[in-house]
Parts: structure tokens; sequence; C-alpha cells
């Protein structure tokens, strides 16, 4: 099939890239943008380490073709800490409460947050909770996840 | 695994999608939000020629609401949207719960509530609500469009009513009515991500005595597709919704139901555990309609 040229807009940044139609969008972001942020796990749709933000809206990017997402916001994690220097509270957040261990569900957990937080900065535990039932972490961490995430809609809340 | 190769096609109008859909037949797909139609072609290893995107049709993504015509959902409305829609929630409750008991986050943000009706699985979580609320399905194709009542859209597992070059546009509710409640039950062995190994939607609509105007009871995942008790809304309407009506409602769920054994349940434990949910979505709904 023959690729296809689209501009991909990443973290504020356009990228022109040629693509072949079947390619989804992690496989681009990570093998063509160099974007290795992004994991990629159960490639069902079912884990979360593949999570992005699109056009502000958490999706799996192992079930997202490239090609839909020419021309949108795309959010990974390498853009969430503004100016790349200073982590972003959520990021702080995770390294104060231990909740990265192995650290490969972490990128997915904190857009899914990000995600849930720019809906409702002041969730509950439970909505927390519900919130991450698509992100799974194989270390177990969930508590601290959890924690963290609740540490920062506390901040919100005051 | 990467996906196997296909061409994508990206039409800027319905009618130019259907005409794709026409001339390509069986060599393509049209795709929504690819959800179940990416993940299918990864695990199979088999893709279509031709992958027809809705994207770019105008229009298809509108939820609109009003009381004289009811509810339409565009064929590119995700689950996420139906799910957090203030009308949705307020006079289809039922509907809104499936929606947000679909999945995860993610897929909820990509996938539609179109899309879960044309994969016709029998455990889809929107069509029990749907069938329950008397959703019908607007067909379009370029001579022309027709409804369907969508009891008639399901036609086993993974099969629907759709011709070629026919693709559905738009789900439509008809209004709501005065003390009418609704609500969804599902169970699955995990928790909600995983997929319904039971489900049951129920609708009632009250006169001011109390009396049942009208009932539907819909259930998914015990039988080839979706499936509307009709047996069930005979015995309800016309009466008070009483302790043994539900009873004896629940009890014809139990035997409408034609379950089969999977990885998700045994056929004996969907049979029982069918009439428990039944009786939990009628009380529910009735709280629901006393409530209004």
């Amino acid at each position: 099939m023959p690729k296809v040229a689209i501009t991909l807009r990443v973290n504020g940044d356009l990228h022109e890239v040629m693509v072949a139609p079947h390619r989804t969008l992690d496989e681009v972001l990570r093998d063509e943008l160099g974007l290795i942020g992004t994991k990629v796990g159960c490639r069902t749709g079912d884990c979360g380490a593949c999570t992005v933000l699109l056009d502000g809206k958490a999706v799996s990017s192992c079930l997202t073709l490239a090609v839909e997402a020419a021309g949108r916001e795309i959010l990974t994690i390498e853009g969430l800490a503004p100016g790349g220097e200073e982590l972003h509270p959520l990021q702080r957040a995770f390294v104060e409460h231990g909740a990265v261990q192995c650290g490969y569900c972490t990128p997915g957990m904190i857009l899914a947050a990000r995600h849930l937080l720019d809906k409702n900065p002041t969730p509950t535990h439970e909505e927390i909770r519900r919130a991450l039932s698509g992100n799974l972490c194989r270390c177990t961490g969930y508590a601290k996840i959890v924690d963290a995430i609740a540490a920062v809609a506390e901040k919100n809340r005051s | 695994m990467a996906l196997p190769r296909f061409e994508y096609l990206s039409p800027g109008t319905l009618d130019e999608a259907c005409a794709l859909l026409a001339e390509h037949g069986a060599d393509a797909r049209p795709m929504a939000g690819g959800t179940d139609l990416l993940l299918r072609m990864g695990r199979t290893g088999r893709a279509p020629s031709f992958v027809v995107g809705l994207r770019r049709v105008p229009g298809l993504a509108d939820v609109r609401f009003d009381r004289e015509h009811g509810l339409s959902i565009g064929a590119l409305a995700s689950l996420a949207t139906v799910a957090a829609h203030p009308d949705v929630i307020r006079h289809y409750p039922a509907l809104a719960q499936a929606a947000a008991a679909t999945a995860t986050v993610q897929i909820r943000n990509m996938g539609t509530v179109a899309g879960n009706l044309c994969n016709a699985s029998p455990s889809a979580d929107t069509a029990p609500p749907l069938l329950a609320h008397g959703a019908e399905v607007l067909l379009h194709r370029r001579e022309g469009e027709r409804r369907l009542s969508l009891s008639r859209f399901f036609r086993g597992p993974g099969r629907n009513a759709l011709e070629p070059g026919e693709l559905l546009r738009e789900i439509h509710l008809p209004p709501p009515g005065e003390r009418t409640g609704s609500d969804y039950q599902r169970i699955s062995q995990r928790s909600q991500v995983d997929i319904a190994a039971a489900s049951v939607a129920a609708r009632v609509a009250l006169d001011e005595e109390g009396i049942c105007r009208s009932a539907r009871l819909a259930l998914g995942a015990v039988a080839p597709t979706p499936l509307l008790v009709d047996e069930a809304a005979a015995l309800l309407e016309g009466r008070p919704i009483t302790d043994e009506q539900v009873a004896a409602a629940a009890a014809l769920a139990v035997r409408a139901a034609r379950p089969i054994s999977d990885v998700r349940a045994s056929a004996a434990w969907r049979k029982k555990v069918i009439g428990v949910l039944a009786a939990r979505a009628l009380r529910a709904a009735v709280e629901k309609a006393l409530a209004q």
C-alpha cells in the first residue's frame, strides 16, 4: 500500500511523516518520531500502557490509526512537563508517593490521570479508581498510584 | 504484532462513503471508533482491502434531544459522550449506565454506540437498554434511507441487517414518557472492564395510580442476539408492579434465555443469574419512575 503524507501535532510540535495506512499511532510515535515514552503493552486496548491524549481525551494509541490522528492535538508523556524542565504536578506526586515501580505503566497512568483531572479537578478515591480501570500495573502498585493522584486532587481542592 | 496492510479511504460525505462500500463490497469495511475492527485485524492477521473511515463525514458525532422528537445518536457519537450526556442520564438512564459500563475510559473515548450495535455481539452493553427504550436505527444508502426497529437489526452473533453499501447513520429513541424509569444491570467475573457475562435492561412507565402503562425487558449475552422478552411486557402491563409481578417477569426472562457456555460463564449459571438481574433491573426502574 502506498504511504501517505500526514502532519502530526505532538506536544505542540508539527511533524511531517510518511506513513502506511495500517500503522498505528503508538508505532509512529515510537518508531518514526522517537517518542518512546509511550509504551506498548497488550496491543488489544486492555492495559492502557499506550495511552495518549488525543484532542484532550485519553485513548489507546495501539488502536488508533496514525492517519486518523493527523491534524489533531496529541499529548504524550514527553509533553506533559511545562517547558520540559520542571515536573508536572502529577509526575512529582508519583515520585513523592513511590507510585513508580518498574515504570512501564507510568506514562499511561499519568496521562489517564491527567484526563481525569482535566474533567474533574477534585475526584474522590472511588472516581480515581474508576478512571484508572483501563490501566494495568503488573507491579500491582495501585494503592500508591491512587494516593499520588489523590494528593494532586487535594491540592486542587485548597 | 503489527496490523495487516489495507488501504484507507476517507470520504467527505455519507453518500460518498456508501458509494465506496457499494463499489468494494466484501473487500471494504466502514470504521467509526475502530476499537472492534482494528482489534480483530490484529488478532486474526486478516484485514479487508479497504477501510472506509467515517471521521471526515460532518455531523455524525452529534447527540440531539428534545422532548417532542426524542433522542438521536449519530454514528460517530462516542460511548463516553453518550454516557455523560445530561439528557441521556435524565431521560434514558439505562443507556447512560450501559455506556458508562462498557470497557475502559480509553475505549469509551474511542468506541461508538453505533459501532457497538453494528458489531452485533450478543453481549454488547448498549443493546439491551436501546431495545428496552424502543430504539430504531436509520440505515442510509445512496438510493435512500430505511428505518428498522433495533430488534430486527440483530441477525445473529456478529451479524446485522446492513446490506452492502449501507451504513447505520443514526440511532433514534422515542421521547420519554411521564413517570418512566429504566435501569441496566450487568454481571461479569471481574470488574466492569470485562465483557458482560449476562445483562438486563428494564424500562417501565407508570400511570398516576401506579399501574404499569408499558414495560420492556431486554436481555444481553444469553442468546445469539440481544433479546426483548415480549411475554414479560404483556405480563406487566395494565397492573401495579408488585413483588409477585417482578418475580413472574424474572421467571419469563429465565425462560426466554437460551445461553451457551463459554469462557465467561456456563449456560446453567447464566440461566440462573439472568432472573436475578431482571428482578433487580425491574425494581430499580420502578423506583426511578416513581421518583419522577
